[in-house]
């Protein structure tokens, strides 16, 4: 090459690979990166060093970066991103990314590699990554040739965040972050291949709309497509459901999707559901699923499952439509735009609705509203870990502020769910699919950096909070009030229920011996540590909790036998609910079938 | 009810594409027949996937499903459930004697029409083309006559008639 073709090169276009990838990054909008640095994405890490649009948040360990990147982008409805080293960099954050992708929450993983010519010699820090994360993401990329780069990024944001949203992962050898590659501009061309329905079919529209206007028994069964598709589309479905006067059930995945204040809410349904919504479930006529995937946790045993109602299912993932249920009715496309046609036709079709026969329904379901499934007796010093979050509910109501919750996974989850309501979208993080214990400080934290003067809590666990409990050291680093809501009561209480109800109250290994004394852990980590130990100490605990402008962790020792009900066990139907002792007597038998299920 | 459905898969050629489709049916369980790829679109850079498999119908309708939502898949489409269509393999057969066996392995060649593309005084090699059944059927004449190794590419499929798929 001459000289003069040399410096004609290097012009400003003509930047490192680890520059050009920053540059994509904020063509793409990204403000957050969480991140942890090594050998292989040093490149990455210098050129942030030199500039200032994109912060980054340093983590203390990769998994944790993902679920905050989930909290990130679950609270804002954008793409979270994340930044790992090469090797176990990777293979650390693959719980994440399975997490992300069971949760359909858009992420961007980068990933670091060893150098092109290094690739599959075993080299230090080298693991198969595109290999290792093809099922554990919705697409990977390896960047082989620098003029790739800023294209495949462009791609990978295009992917994570289209139809049914994902984690997406680019692996990046630490050679193409250093030799100069071209820059490339967002498309503005339709992709290649992957062009996701989004408009519903208006024949498949109209069909559901005149089922439900003959129905006797409807039920709208929303899920987390519909918080997926923006915060429209939850204001749709809130004015579809007021305005058909139908009952609305939410799954774990779609708290707050539709307010939980509403008279029509009927609560959540599944495993551990309300009694009236599985119910409703089990005996409605016609079936409105709205972004919801007929999950296991939901539908019970399969062949029990509603049996007597038509189906319609509105997915954007036309792969989610028949899986586990047959439908009568499939419309695939966006949430927003399946319920702002319908909203339309309800308005213009004539079919007359059964109006007398859907205020029969709603006589029932106050019948079995009036079981008041989810009714707990708090007496004596011992604190119910029901009444602890529906205290924390009732006090952050109270304070009027802004309220993100998120948690790990167990009995605090499902009581979460349960008793803290929710009447915004965007506002509840936790682990459905993939059922990731400790999740919630991380995704917390993420919530937080989106969201600095908003109230963020965990609810958790004392044995989750210890799988991701280093990241304390972030929460005190970037100085973020994060409030750990622990539900102390010293068992894997999941665990602990299931070996109670299945296996004979043999407590195998279900015990948390050897606990840290939370106050202190939390005030090594330079956070406010409180502890509640008996009822009358729990409000001003939860005051004190709230009022701290700093990260507190909020040991709550509640009791140590208390289960979560109504339970569906495994391998039953929805009818077949086990209650809390006074509401129904015994423990419906579980056959070995059954047991088999997780 | 199970059924077997021939599915063709236009994809991008490119590296993991397989991997990506074979995971896929691993990782959720359904089964395969025969799968054949090779580039069928140059300038396009478009492979061609062709994939036996069965199931019952909704396994066979999740199936599709699952591979056109990969990010690098054209199009998906059930030849069986699409019309009449054909379907063919190659194979290539050695078949290793002497004597009346041998004179017996060219008889029944040439009925089949199987070509010799190789031969040794103790061997032939048969190349074969067919459905599956026609190579089956060779097959199970040549074991006794000394049928000593057998390779077959699995099936490659297209519509009849005017019918045809594009990227």
């Amino acid at each position: 090459m001459s000289a003069t073709t040399a410096t004609a090169a290097a012009t400003t276009e003509d930047r490192s690979g680890a520059e050009v990838l920053l540059r994509a990054l904020t063509e793409q909008g990204v403000e957050v990166i969480f991140g942890y640095p090594g050998g292989a994405v040093l490149p990455i890490y210098d050129a942030l060093f030199q500039q200032n649009s994109i912060r980054h948040i340093l983590v203390r360990h990769e998994q944790a970066a993902v679920h905050a990147a989930e909290g990130y982008a679950r609270s804002t409805g954008r793409v979270g991103v994340v930044l790992v080293t090469s090797g176990p960099g990777a293979t650390n954050a693959v719980t994440g990314l399975v997490d992300a992708l069971m949760d359909s929450i858009p992420i961007i993983c980068l990933t670091g590699q060893v150098p092109t010519h290094l690739i599959g010699n075993d080299a230090f820090q080298e693991a198969d990554t595109t290999g290792i994360t093809r099922p554990a993401t919705k697409h990977n990329y390896l960047v082989k040739r620098s003029e790739d780069l800023a294209g495949v990024v462009h791609d990978a944001f295009y992917v994570a965040r289209s139809g049914r949203p994902g984690p997406v992962v680019i692996d990046l050898p630490k050679d193409i972050l250093i030799k100069p590659a071209p820059y490339t501009p967002a498309p503005s061309t339709p992709h290649r291949s992957y062009r996701p329905v989004t408009q519903p079919d208006p024949a498949r529209i109209l069909e559901a709309v005149q089922m439900l206007k003959r129905s006797a028994r409807p039920v709208v069964y929303a899920g987390g497509g519909v918080i997926n598709s923006g915060p429209e589309a939850s204001r749709l479905l809130t004015e579809f459901v007021r305005m058909t006067g139908f009952p609305c059930t939410n799954t774990l995945m779609g708290l707050g999707a539709f307010p939980s204040s509403d008279p029509q809410f009927i609560g959540m349904l599944g495993m551990h559901g309300t009694y009236e919504a599985n119910l409703v479930m089990h005996g409605c006529d016609v079936m409105l699923n709205m972004g919801a995937r007929f999950d296991d946790r939901i539908t019970g045993r399969l062949d029990a499952f509603s049996r007597g109602s038509k189906k319609i299912h509105a997915d954007i993932d036309p792969s989610s439509i028949n899986k586990n249920v047959k439908v009568d009715v499939p419309i695939v496309g966006d949430a927003g735009n399946i319920l702002a046609a319908m909203i339309e036709c309800w308005k213009q079709d004539d079919t007359p609705i059964n109006k007398e026969a859907q205020t029969a329904w709603w006589r029932q379901i106050d019948l079995w509203r009036q079981k008041d499934c989810l009714a707990y007796v708090q007496e004596g010093k011992i604190i119910k870990p029901q009444h602890a979050v529906k205290r924390l509910f009732e006090i952050t109501q109270e304070m009027g502020r802004e309220t993100f919750i998120s948690t790990e996974v167990g009995q605090h989850q499902m009581w979460a769910a349960q008793y803290f309501g929710f009447n915004k979208p965007n506002r509840w993080m936790t682990s459905g699919g993939l059922g990731t214990m400790g999740y919630g400080l991380p995704a917390a934290m993420g919530v937080q950096i989106a969201h600095p003067d908003a109230l963020c809590i965990d609810i958790a666990g004392e044995a989750s909070i210890l799988m991701n409990i280093q990241e304390m050291g972030t929460l005190a680093q970037y100085r973020l009030p994060v409030k750990v809501f622990i539900l102390n009561n010293e068992y894997m209480g999941m665990v602990r229920q299931w070996q109670e109800l299945l296996h004979g109250s043999r407590y195998s290994e279900s015990y948390s011996a050897a606990l840290p004394d939370f106050v202190k852990l939390a005030e090594s980590f330079h956070a406010k540590g409180l502890r509640a130990t008996e009822a009358d100490q729990l409000d001003d605990v939860i005051r004190e909790m709230i009022a701290h402008p700093g990260p507190v962790i909020a040991d709550i020792c509640v009791d140590q036998k208390e289960n979560v009900f109504p339970m569906i066990p495994s391998g039953a139907a929805h009818n077949e609910m086990i209650l809390a002792a006074g509401q129904q007597g015994g423990v419906a038998g579980v056959t070995d079938e059954g047991k088999v299920l997780v | 009810m199970e059924r077997t459905a021939t599915i063709a898969v236009l994809v991008e050629n490119e590296a993991g594409v397989l991997a990506r489709v074979i995971g896929l049916f691993s990782g959720r369980g359904y089964n395969i027949e025969s799968l054949t790829v090779a580039p069928v679109d140059e300038t396009r850079r478009i492979s061609r996937i062709t994939v036996v498999t069965t199931g019952t119908e909704m396994t066979i309708e999740q199936i599709k499903a699952q591979l056109d939502r990969l990010v690098p898949v054209h199009k998906v489409s059930d030849l069986t459930l699409d019309g009449a269509h054909l379907q063919r393999e190659l194979a290539l057969i050695k078949v290793v004697g002497r004597g009346e066996h041998r004179v017996e392995a060219l008889r029944l060649a040439d009925a089949f029409r199987a070509r010799v593309v190789d031969a040794t005084p103790e061997s032939f090699v048969f190349e074969m083309t067919g459905n599956a059944e026609k190579i089956d059927a060779f097959c199970a004449l040549m074991k006794p006559l000394g049928l000593a190794e057998l390779c077959r590419t699995g099936a490659v499929a297209i519509a009849r008639g005017t019918r045809h798929i594009a990227a």
